[in-house]
This record gives structure tokens, C-alpha cells and sequence, in this order.
């Protein structure tokens, strides 16, 4: 007898590999069509400007040139892009949304803003001709530093506004100014984070086809939600949502920005080929990703800590300005990310939250890996160090001495979350994942003999350790339909977009595991609304929760239809009925027993009666919604090494210990926590998008901005360890993000205590070898 | 202009304009995909392809310049008729080196001519080969570990 095999949990290898590997998946700009005609935008090269005339007339009249639109040529068509999440009711709660546009009209709000689009014969032509195209524009002050841009008489991004207020919100727990008025020290900073690109290897790219005899539209996108695309242009094309199907086929890496929806040229392509009926591609090059492709990172916080003289934390107070960019389409989800991850894992009786959103002539900020996560980690963690200092305290004591125990849980924060639930957290163990980072990196043995040791020898080197957790998973839902070929092979189909993360594999264990076939069986489809058209998307770590939870419970149905029915087969009760091996066996008689196949072709009988009250074939569906996001966490520690001639930062050790609950492959998820430390120290040490006054991007190639390479990232030690979830079935939560959103903070602190040098105090990322240098050359 | 081309081990014979990328010559004109194309200025590394065996960035050359040369792609790795890997991409499959694999053609041609200049590299030779393509998935963590999968699977001269 096949014994059923134990798949969620186990290093299985990737079902998605074969094809990536040789050439054959298919990402967007692979799709080939009939007669495909290609775009390109022309963008503002005025981070602001007043938009007084576009002459197109010349590029009109180049051969090869087919059209040439402006925002006056769309009509009714030009309207502002949707506000995707409205902002959770917060009292008192100031927000101005104002979106997108898909061409400018009178304005011209940052670099990079398109203001024609040319359909021609060739990708090459139509770049010919944006030279063709005249521009009349009068610049004006450029918005661009947060504080100059809230100054009284500053230049408007959005003039029917009072000022470049995006937002403004207040949240609050306990009674912080008690908390302050009774603390023994009280710890106040100024923090800065900046800007960085999430710089996904493969561009943005969309192709649409419109086919008149169908009357149906198919639209290639490298969305991370293409279900949600697919309604929208349903409604702005004027189309039933079955005429339109959205394809996400393989996307090469998403990071956050692919959800922004929508962008220009997401809304412009389908119309344009739907105007002309020729297909039409547009693929975005390297250097529009800079400028057209959604960023974050700015904010700037004043933050302070009231701690006892036992090092217990009485409260915080912080308040911050949140770079949104020109428009805020994505609502208040990064800044209000950040006012929530700032608790962390603490227990902090009194809070104050106040942020001001500011609009400016940048890039639009949306989620970019860690959502606003980074900025709060790193504002607790680095006041915490400020506060060991000052009371003499051990780093890893402070920490462990607030740090939230098992019995609190669920932790109801009192504050409301991205999702507009309350921020709640619904298991954790920390303590015992703190000890293991210490011993994994030997922090006791370090601090006491081998740093004063390297140290006497002139060594600058450091430790750093920071906690951090992640709110993932949140609703509202996803979907799957899980289905039991006659072949006894299995299709799984689900809404949410795949970017590497291993859907293809980790949906499949998890169907596996239920019925008892190979992984390999088990044939997974993501992102084609034509194979399931319920569901949201891909983002806040929230796949292998939520659209995982949905592919078990489609499973946990086909299994009770497949017991039922191989139960009337085999005449045995359904207790005593096991699935292994892709058969349904009576238990104890392994020879007695039916494949899935065969069951499924008798579920769909051509002759005969499917039986009252059954549905023909071995499938369902179902859905998965979770009252509100499950909260990740973990602990990273870091050795460090600085030359202090060059203020080169070497790292000797990298390790994590990571809890996000019952993990389902762990080759996958030590994946996940890799690619986002390797994220995490280009924002720390290596990226930085350089606006100058005039809003213009310095550094907008991969030869100025830097993304880690090989040789600048470590080798990650990771542990696992798993407290699961209660709030579904597997127990599982997030983990996409999580790598990404302490390293700011465990670099700051581990660099600063290689310096050794009580001056310098390191309160802002990105670094560089140059800033710190001039930190150090400061201090001096 | 007239270029003839070997690619994969097939003759191709095409006319072009003369200003046509390379890696827009093999993605588009010869519906050869694998090979990504990431920043078009010869940083990302997705592009690199083999030209009379050796690893270049497709981008960064016109298409006329590889008139009478040899061009490898990812998929001629692979016979492309039967499932079977090259054993660099079994490697990585079994070492999780990949995510989203759109850097991934351009990491493995890198590899070949690397690997098979210095078929038992320790990891710092290793990283430094990989220090022209980029992947912003995968930390490189386990592509490191691909590679010495795939020397450790390879016949040594020492064992």
C-alpha cells in the first residue's frame, strides 16, 4: 500500500523550474501577435510644468508612424486613474486623493509623466518619431523636500488644493503624555529613510488584442493583479467583464509596484488596440522603469522613546512626513504601515501616531517590498539602541525585557491597520527566537571577548540584532477550483499573479497533501481571468495565506466528493477509505481501491444518471477570507566589518530567525527571506534614487543606481521556527516581505557599533561608503 | 543589411537594419525569447548569450556584428524536444536558484563558458563570475549554491 505522503513542509522542488529554465516560459514581451503594432510614450522631462501645447503633427506624418494620441485625442476616455484603498476610518482623518491621469492634460506633475503615446510599425520607429513631437511647456518650482514643500508660498502640486497635504492622521493608544511625564529617560531623534526602486529585472510591459468577431479583448500584463485590472477596463472600456481577459502570464519579479493600477499605459494600450484592431505591445525600457515605475521609501520622522530606568518602554510619540509622490491612487497604505510596524514586538502601553502625507514632484509612491514596514522597524529599534546606551543597558536586554510574551496573545494594538481592522497580532513566540539569533550569531562571545580583542588590534568591527513583525495576509479574499482530471492528473486554478514566489509549487503541495497525488500532478494556473476571475491579487505577503487557504479548502471539497463517490464504489464507509498514490484504497486492503482518474470519469458518466443532489465531475471551488491579516515575525543579527579609511562595510555574517508560522516549503520560504535580505541591504548600503531641487533623477540607469551583486550580498543563515496562525486552517502566515524590512535598522546599528565612536550616531538609510564617511569626517 | 548566422547549430539568413539590437534579432526576428532583455545597457546581464562560445550582452551588440559568427541562446542548451536539462539547470532546479527566472537565461550563459574555463571554482571565483548579472530575487545565495551543485556533479580530475 502507497502511504499517504506527507507533502506540505517538505523541500519540494519546483514545478515552474523546467520551463523558466530552458527559455520556454512565456513573459510578456515574449507574446507575438499577427500584425502587433508597438508604442512608445513621450514623458515629461518637467518634473512641473504648465502643459501649454503638444504639437504631434510632424510624427504623425513619419512612415511607419500608424497613430499619435494626446490626452485631447482620448475624449471621454481621459479620466483619473481609481483610488485603489480608501483609507481606513481614522477620526479626524484629512485625505485628498488625487490620481493618476493617463495622458497630461494642462500639467506636468514629475519626470517621467507621459504626455503622447505613438503606435507604429516597429518598437524603433516609434521611439523615432517621440522626437518629432514638440512640447510647450512652462516650468514651474519644483516640489521636491518634504518640509519646503508643507512651507507656507511653496509651489502646488495639485492647485485646486490648499497646499501639498496629501493626508494627515493621528492615531493613538494610552496616555502618552502621562507616559512621558513619569519616564525616567526619555529618548528623542530625528530619522530619515529615502527613496529606492524596486527595480524588478523585467520591466512593465503590456500587449492588447482586440478581436471583432468575438468581441472580446485579451490583454498580456505584468500585473500583480490581473483581476482587478480586468474589471477595470471592463467598466472603462464599456465591456461586459467576460469580454475582456486579462493574462498574467510568468512576470519577472514584482516587489509591489506591478499592483499599482492603474498605470497609463495599462488603461491606454487595450483602447488603443481596440481604436486600431491590430494588436498593440508596449514594453517599458530600463530607463521609464526610473521614472514611470511606482517608488518608496521618502519619510522623514521626529521620534521619541519614554523608558523607565529599567529600560521598559512607557510610550512612544512619533511624527512623520510621508513622501506620496504626485498622486496617492494606492490611499495611505505605506505611511499607515509604518505607524503600525513601529510597535513591533513590544509591549508599549501609550502611542502616538501623527503623519502628514505631502504631495511632490516625484515618482508615485506605492508599496514597494516592505510597504512602509522598514521605516517603523527602524524608528523603535534605533531608539531602543539609544536608549541601551544611555542607561548602560545591554542591545539584546532592552529588547528582550519588552518584548510581548505568549500569554498576551492575541495582542489587540488598538490602532487600526492597512486593511482598517484593528491591529491585532495573532501569535507569536519571541523570546525564544531572539535567544536563537544570539546564539546562532554567539552575541555573548562576541561583545565579550572578540570585539575587544579585534578592537585592540584596530579592528572596527560590530554586531547588530533587531526584531522586527509583519503584519501579512490580509483579506479581503482569494479563490481557487481544484480539479481531478480523467487522466488523474490535477488542474488548480487561482486569481492571485505569480513573481517567482513558487505558486506553482506551494499550492500544488498543498493540493497534494489533501488528495494524495504527486506534486508534479498537480498542474497550477495563475493569472488568467479566463481560468478564474475571483480574487484580488498578489501583495502584503499574502499568496500562500489567503489563496493558499482558498486551494485547501477547493481541495478539502474534491476529496469529500472523491471519498463520497468512492465510497458507493467500493462499498466501504468513508472512514476506512485512504487517498495515496493517486487511488483511493480501502484501508488495510491496498489491492481493493479505485484510481482518481477513473473515479473522475465516472463522476461525468455519458450515459446513466449522476445521482440527485451530486454535480457531475471531481471539482469545486471555494474561497478564503480572513477577518484580518496574521502577523509574521523574526530577529536578525549581523557581524560587520568597516574600513575606516574607506568606509567599505564588509558583512561576516547574515542570520535569521524567522517565524511565520506552519511553514509549507521551506526551501521556498528561505528563498523568500534571501532575495528580501539581499533587497534589504541595497536599500541599506547601496540604492538611493538622487532627486535634485529640480525634481530631475540623477541616477536613473543601472550604472548610477546600484543593486547589490553577487559579491556585496552574504550568505543568510536561516532558522525556521513556526507558531501558527489560528486564524486558517494551515496555521500558515506571510513571508515575501519580511526579509527586506529590518535590514535598515540591523545596519544602522551594527555599523555604528563597529565604529565604536560614541559621536557618530547613524539615523538615517540608505547609506553609502561615501555618507558615512562624511558621518564620520563630521564626528571627528 | 545581409547578415547569415548561425544560431543554436541553425543557418539563418536575414536582412536587417543595420542599427537592430542583437537581442532584439534573436527575441524578435527568430522568435528566440529565452533570452531576456532587462536594461539595455549592459548592466542586468539577463541578454547574455554565447557568441562563438563566449558569454556576451545581446544588447550591446547590433545584430550585424554577429554576421558569420556562432550564437548559443538558452535553448540551445537543451535539444528542446525532450524534458531533459542541461546539467547546470538540473543544478539549479534542485538548488531552488531561481524565482521569477527572468534573469535566469542570461545567468546560466554566463556560466557555461565560466564553468567550463574552470570546472571546480571555489565560491569567491564563483561569485565574482556572477558579478555581471543581476537578480533581484533570489539574493544569489542559491544560485552559488547551483553552481557547486552542478561542479560537485561534474567528473573531477582529482577524485
Amino acid at each position: 500500500m502507497t502511504p499517504p505522503r506527507r507533502q506540505i513542509g517538505e523541500r519540494v522542488r519546483r514545478n515552474e523550474d523546467a520551463r523558466l529554465l530552458t527559455g520556454r516560459a512565456l513573459f510578456v514581451d515574449d507574446v507575438r501577435l499577427e500584425g502587433m503594432l508597438h508604442v512608445a510614450l513621450l514623458r515629461s522631462q518637467h518634473a512641473h510644468a504648465r502643459l501649454l501645447g503638444v504639437d504631434v503633427s510632424a510624427a504623425r506624418r513619419r512612415p511607419g508612424v500608424v497613430a499619435v494620441y494626446t490626452a485631447a485625442d482620448l475624449g471621454d476616455y481621459w479620466r483619473p486613474g481609481p483610488l485603489l484603498v480608501p483609507p481606513p476610518p481614522i477620526a479626524d482623518l484629512v485625505f485628498n486623493a488625487c490620481t493618476q491621469v493617463p495622458l497630461a492634460k494642462d500639467k506636468l506633475r514629475h519626470v517621467g509623466e507621459p504626455i503622447a503615446l505613438v503606435v507604429a510599425e516597429s518598437r524603433y520607429v516609434a521611439e523615432d518619431a517621440l522626437d518629432d513631437i514638440v512640447v510647450e511647456a512652462q516650468p514651474l518650482p519644483a516640489v521636491v523636500d518634504l518640509e519646503a514643500a508643507l512651507a507656507p508660498g511653496a509651489a502646488r502640486v495639485h492647485e485646486h488644493l490648499p497646499s501639498n497635504v496629501a493626508a494627515h492622521a493621528v492615531q493613538r493608544k494610552g496616555d502618552y503624555a502621562r507616559a512621558r511625564a513619569r519616564a525616567h529617560t526619555v529618548i528623542q531623534r530625528r530619522f530619515r529613510y529615502d527613496r529606492g526602486a524596486a527595480a524588478a529585472i523585467e520591466n512593465r510591459a503590456v500587449v492588447a488584442q482586440w478581436d471583432p468577431r468575438a468581441a472580446e479583448l485579451t490583454v498580456w500584463d505584468t500585473t500583480q493583479a490581473p483581476i482587478p485590472i480586468r474589471n477595470g477596463l471592463a467598466q472603462l472600456l464599456g465591456l461586459l467583464e467576460s469580454q475582456v481577459r486579462v493574462v498574467a502570464p510568468f512576470v519577472g519579479g514584482g516587489f509591489g509596484p506591478k499592483i499599482m493600477m492603474f498605470y497609463p499605459e495599462e488603461v491606454l494600450v487595450p483602447w488603443v488596440a481596440r481604436a486600431l484592431g491590430r494588436p498593440v505591445k508596449w514594453c517599458e525600457d530600463r530607463q521609464e522603469n526610473f521614472f514611470a515605475t511606482t517608488q518608496e521609501r521618502g519619510q522623514i520622522h521626529d521620534a521619541e522613546l519614554a523608558v523607565a530606568q529599567d529600560g521598559k518602554i512607557l510610550g512612544v510619540r512619533d511624527v512623520f512626513l510621508h513622501d506620496t509622490g504626485a498622486y496617492d491612487p494606492y490611499g495611505l497604505t505605506v505611511p499607515i504601515n509604518s505607524q503600525c510596524t513601529l510597535l513591533g514586538q513590544y509591549d508599549i502601553p501609550s502611542y502616538e501616531s501623527e503623519f502628514t502625507a505631502v504631495f511632490t514632484n516625484k515618482t508615485i509612491v506605492t508599496p514597494v517590498r516592505g510597504a512602509g514596514r522598514q521605516h517603523g522597524v527602524f524608528v523603535i529599534e534605533r531608539l531602543l539602541d539609544f536608549a541601551a546606551k544611555q542607561l548602560g543597558l545591554d542591545r539584546a536586554e532592552i529588547r528582550r525585557r519588552n518584548l510581548l510574551r505568549p500569554d498576551q496573545f492575541p495582542v489587540n494594538n488598538e490602532i487600526l491597520f492597512q486593511d482598517s481592522a484593528p491591529l491585532t497580532y495573532d501569535s507569536g513566540d519571541y523570546e525564544p527566537a531572539l535567544d536563537e539569533a544570539l546564539k546562532a550569531i554567539d552575541y555573548q562571545r562576541f561583545v565579550r571577548e572578540e570585539q575587544p580583542r579585534l578592537r585592540a588590534a584596530g579592528r572596527h568591527v560590530g554586531i547588530g540584532v533587531v526584531c522586527y513583525v509583519e503584519g501579512t495576509g490580509i483579506g479581503p479574499y482569494e479563490g481557487a477550483r481544484v480539479t481531478v482530471e480523467p487522466s488523474g492528473r490535477v488542474r488548480l486554478a487561482t486569481g492571485v499573479g505569480t513573481q517567482g514566489q513558487g505558486h506553482f509549487t506551494v499550492f500544488a503541495q498543498i493540493v497534494a497533501e489533501v488528495l494524495g497525488v504527486d506534486v508534479a500532478q498537480v498542474h497550477v494556473i495563475t493569472g488568467d481571468t479566463r481560468e478564474f476571475h475571483w480574487g484580488t491579487g498578489t501583495f502584503a505577503s499574502r499568496g500562500a495565506v489567503v489563496a493558499g487557504s482558498a486551494c485547501h479548502a477547493a481541495a478539502s471539497a474534491v476529496r469529500d466528493k472523491i471519498l463520497g463517490l468512492a465510497s458507493r464504489e467500493l462499498q466501504t464507509a468513508p472512514p476506512d477509505l485512504v487517498l495515496a498514490g493517486g487511488r483511493v484504497q480501502v484501508r488495510g486492503a491496498p489491492e481493493n481501491g479505485i484510481t482518481l482518474g477513473a473515479l473522475a470519469l465516472k463522476a461525468n458518466p455519458l450515459r446513466g444518471a449522476v445521482r440527485p443532489g451530486t454535480e457531475p465531475g471531481l471539482e469545486a471551488t471555494a474561497y478564503f477570507g480572513p477577518d484580518r491579516g496574521s502577523t509574521a515575525s523574526g530577529v536578525h543579527a549581523m557581524l560587520v566589518e568597516v574600513d575606516p579609511e574607506t568606509a567599505q562595510v564588509q558583512i561576516k555574517r547574515y542570520v535569521v530567525v524567522h517565524d511565520c508560522g506552519r511553514v509549507i516549503n521551506p526551501m521556498i520560504v528561505e528563498g523568500q527571506i534571501q532575495g528580501g535580505v539581499a533587497h534589504g541591504i541595497g536599500n541599506a548600503f547601496y540604492e538611493q534614487l538622487v532627486y535634485d531641487e529640480e525634481g530631475q533623477l540623477l541616477n536613473a540607469s543601472l550604472m548610477d543606481y546600484l543593486l547589490p551583486t553577487a559579491t556585496d550580498v552574504p550568505n543568510i543563515e536561516t532558522t525556521h521556527r513556526e507558531t501558527p496562525s489560528p486564524l486558517n486552517p494551515m496555521g500558515v502566515k506571510g513571508v515575501g516581505e519580511a526579509g527586506a524590512i529590518p535590514t535598515g535598522a540591523l545596519f544602522a546599528q551594527a555599523v555604528e557599533d563597529a565604529l565604536g565612536d560614541p559621536r557618530v550616531e547613524i539615523c538615517e538609510i540608505p547609506l553609502s561608503p561615501s555618507r558615512l564617511f562624511d558621518l564620520m569626517a563630521a564626528a571627528r | 543589411m545581409r547578415l547569415v548566422v548561425t544560431v543554436n547549430g541553425a543557418r539563418h539568413e536575414r536582412a536587417v537594419e543595420p542599427r537592430l539590437l542583437l537581442s532584439d534579432f534573436l527575441r524578435h526576428e527568430l522568435g528566440l525569447t529565452g533570452t531576456h532583455v532587462g536594461c539595455e545597457h549592459g548592466v542586468c546581464g539577463a541578454c547574455t548569450v554565447l557568441v562563438d562560445g563566449e558569454a556576451v550582452r545581446s544588447c550591446l551588440m547590433f545584430a550585424v556584428q554577429a554576421d558569420r559568427h556562432d550564437v548559443t541562446t538558452v535553448e540551445g542548451l537543451t535539444d528542446g524536444t525532450s524534458d531533459a536539462l542541461h546539467p547546470l539547470q538540473t543544478a539549479f532546479r534542485e538548488a531552488h536558484g531561481l524565482q521569477c527566472g527572468f534573469c535566469t537565461p542570461g545567468v546560466l550563459m554566463t556560466l557555461v563558458p565560466f564553468l567550463r574555463d574552470q570546472p571546480h571554482p571555489d565560491e569567491r571565483a564563483i561569485r565574482e563570475a556572477l558579478s555581471g548579472n543581476l537578480c533581484r530575487c533570489t539574493g544569489y545565495q542559491n544560485i552559488v549554491a547551483a553552481v557547486r551543485l552542478a561542479c560537485d556533479a561534474a567528473p573531477s580530475p582529482d577524485r
